[in-house]
């Protein structure tokens, strides 16, 4: 029940918005679709914390601690972002970048990509998985090149092109599975996808086959993930776009499609008995990490500059996955939820500044801290949380990553280190002189939202001081069922 | 051909034709073209499709079977046509390698393909294991397509044809995926050309043509004066 209302609420509001979207009311019935789903996600939430994983509508739904906290996640900042994008919005159309039209269509999209990405994490069909997963890519191009103008085009052609040829991999690994799930649960067709049923009957599914679809699944949806060597559409998607857009597809869409590939490789670790997958999601993540630390060095776009450090951070979970036990588990969720609220507040006061400065490169943003001390502190702070400074949640969960890599995969534990001391260099540099540098930058028109940015931090503290029980015990539960080596 | 009997022998002709086909696409520069061959692709898939279904007894294929024809041999080519003829968009420019480098590339692919697919068709204990090799040939063969092509339109119907090559390993390893997928996979393909489309007018309203090398802005090179600097457009 709770979970219909989750889905369709977001459905629902995509269409009313699609006919209502231009009114002036509109960004306030955004954040009411947003708040009910929300809430929503909060007795969902509940149900599952009381009464253990739920299976619905014909086994096609399945709620579990691993996606149960994605879902709230993933609602949370949906909400939050809609109230961002309130005054962000019409400071753009003054500005006179979008139109009432448009304004529309990002509505109705933005409760569209909202809905596929709830689809994705509450599925448990792998094949409405991969429709979902590309149902969120065609939503969000649109959304890329709403400003129309020729970047963001490229930058929606190359997100369209590359996610959609990486999603056509995943396809194919799809396939594979089924045909080897079809081998092991015999031929009833429609339940040969479902999660549950393979996760029961991994040991028997065919290894050759199963390594193989690995390495399509992780191409595909890594791939959207922002893994290395196929990120190159990530920073451009980020910074072209309107930066609500930016924030929901950093701090939710890659977690989503994390959240894919760790789904398969519960499986195919089940079916390999092997490190294989281990090794290749570590290999992809170090890999991301290392090669976004070198492109952090060389931005001057201040969206792009935090696109890259997006792909640091998913290469970190990534490997943390990789490395796999309980410990390694832990952190990456931990990682997971903490940098998708940092990453999201950056981005919100990344905008503010942005629009306050009528410009997204770094070397025309300075001195928020005397013009716009809140936006100036919100960039700051989370900065610091972002490169892990304590007392922030970021900073807890590398701490864990670190240690159990120190344990289990020493040779990691340098090149780890130093890419995030590169990192912390590299954004500090530019953060330093864009808050407290000269200006005499206006104050923006419409009074912007910074209740967003720090709620988010102060809840990324709150994880980084203390993580309640109930919390760490789903973190736990959740660990437990991705396993690995 | 003792033993093997006639409607396989058909099923066999059609993936044959079907990687043909693939190479004739990438031979091909003249856009309507392509998109004909495109048709043509699906409509073999459909022939294809529905041999499967009436060899097997599985029914869902006869439903997978009629939305090939509906959506891939009617509907995406008639959409694309209109495009073409909107957008004036009649011959891709020289692609970036050279025909017969393209087709000798296709050939090694071919190759590679077979013996991706070796180990699957080994497992596989359907009709048409054979051509599993075939699908995975034509995937990473209208991936070649995509990666050779200028125009946004070509891109387009590789993607297509990619997609035509997913759908046809689906059916000769598995007989097709669980129904659901299917349409939500059918759904997603229809999207994505309603999205293409209203996507090539705006490529087309900012830049006057659909030639992608206009899209090559965005490059990593901060460090160049001369880097464009792109602020934001107050008006």
């Amino acid at each position: 029940m709770e979970l219909l209302i989750l889905l369709l609420t977001p459905i629902c509001g995509a269409i009313l918005l699609g006919i209502f979207g231009a009114r002036r009311r509109a960004p306030e019935l955004n954040i009411a679709v947003s708040l009910v789903t929300f809430l929503a996600a909060c007795v969902l939430t509940a149900r599952v914390t009381a009464g253990g994983p739920l299976l619905v509508a014909r086994e096609q739904f399945f709620i579990d601690p691993f996606n149960v906290f994605l879902v709230t996640l993933t609602a949370f900042v949906g909400l939050t972002t809609s109230i961002f994008s309130r005054p962000y919005m019409r400071v753009e159309m003054d500005h006179g970048r979008v139109s009432a039209r448009r304004l529309r269509l990002y509505h109705s999209m933005y409760q569209l990509f909202m809905t596929t990405m709830l689809v994705a994490l509450t599925t448990n069909n792998m094949g409405l998985l991969w429709v979902a997963m590309e149902a969120a890519t065609l939503s969000t191009v649109l959304l890329v090149t709403l400003y129309r103008t020729p970047a963001s085009l490229e930058a929606g052609w190359k997100y369209f092109i590359l996610c959609g040829v990486g999603i056509a991999q995943a396809l194919f690994g799809t396939i594979l599975l089924y045909f080897a799930a079809e081998k092991a649960l015999g031929s009833e067709g429609v339940t040969a996808l479902l999660w549950t049923h393979l996760n029961t009957v991994k040991g028997q599914l065919e290894p050759a086959v199963l390594g193989l679809a690995f390495v399509f699944l992780l191409v595909g949806y890594g791939t959207k993930v922002g893994l290395a060597p196929l990120h190159n559409w990530l920073p451009d998607a980020h910074a072209e776009g309107p930066t609500p857009i930016s924030a929901v597809l950093s701090g939710l869409l890659l977690n989503v499609a994390i959240y894919s590939v760790v789904r398969c490789k519960i499986l195919v670790e089940g079916s390999l008995h092997s490190t294989l997958p281990s090794r290749m999601l570590m290999g992809f993540g170090l890999l991301s990490v290392v090669l976004a630390v070198f492109f952090l060095w060389r931005q001057r776009d201040i969206k792009r500059l935090f696109a890259y450090s997006s792909i640091e951070h998913m290469g970190i979970i990534t490997f943390a996955f990789g490395m796999g036990g309980p410990v390694a588990n832990f952190a990456a969720l931990l990682h997971m939820t903490v940098h998708s609220l940092t990453k999201s507040a950056i981005f919100f006061a990344a905008g503010h500044a942005a629009q306050k400065a009528g410009s997204q490169l770094m070397e025309n943003i300075r001195g928020l801290i005397t013009s716009n001390p809140t936006i100036g502190w919100g960039l700051m702070m989370g900065s610091l949380a972002i490169l892990g400074m304590p007392p922030f949640g970021v900073f807890a969960s590398e701490f864990l990553v670190l240690t159990t890599a120190m344990r289990e995969q020493p040779w990691a534990t340098p090149i780890l280190l130093i890419a995030l001391g590169v990192a912390f260099a590299a954004i500090f540099a530019r953060v330093q002189p864009m808050v407290f540098g000269e200006t005499s930058a206006r104050r923006l028109p419409h009074p912007p939202a910074l209740l967003p940015v720090f709620t988010h931090l102060a809840l990324v503290l709150a994880l980084g001081l203390y993580v309640p029980p109930y919390l760490a015990d789903w973190y736990r539960a959740a660990a437990q069922l991705i396993g690995g080596p | 051909m003792v033993g093997i009997p006639l409607d396989l022998q058909l099923l066999n002709l059609c993936a044959a034709l079907l990687l043909l086909l693939s190479f004739a696409m990438l031979a091909q520069r003249r856009i309507v073209t392509l998109v004909n061959l495109l048709a043509t692709q699906g409509a073999l898939l459909f022939v294809a499709t529905v041999l499967l279904a009436w060899r097997t007894g599985e029914h869902h294929l006869y439903l997978s079977a009629f939305l090939t024809l509906a959506l891939k041999v009617v509907f995406l080519p008639w959409l694309l046509h209109r495009l073409i003829k909107r957008l004036q968009v009649y011959w891709d420019t020289e692609p970036l390698l050279n025909i017969p480098g393209t087709m000798l590339i296709g050939l090694l692919v071919v190759v590679f393909s077979f013996g991706l697919a070796q180990p699957i068709s080994a497992l596989a204990s359907t009709a048409t294991r054979n051509a599993i090799g075939i699908a995975v040939a034509v995937i990473l063969l209208s991936f070649v397509t995509m990666i050779t092509r200028r125009k946004a339109m070509s891109q387009v119907v590789g993607f297509l044809s990619m997609e035509n090559g997913l759908f046809f390993g689906a059916m000769s390893a598995t007989y097709g995926m669980p129904m659901i997928v299917e349409f939500g996979v059918a759904l997603d393909v229809l999207v994505a050309v309603l999205v293409l489309g209203i996507f090539f007018f705006q490529i087309r309203e900012q830049f006057d043509s659909l030639d992608l090398h206009h899209l090559e802005a965005l490059r990593e090179r901060p460090s160049e004066p001369d880097g464009q600097p792109r602020p934001i457009q107050e008006n």
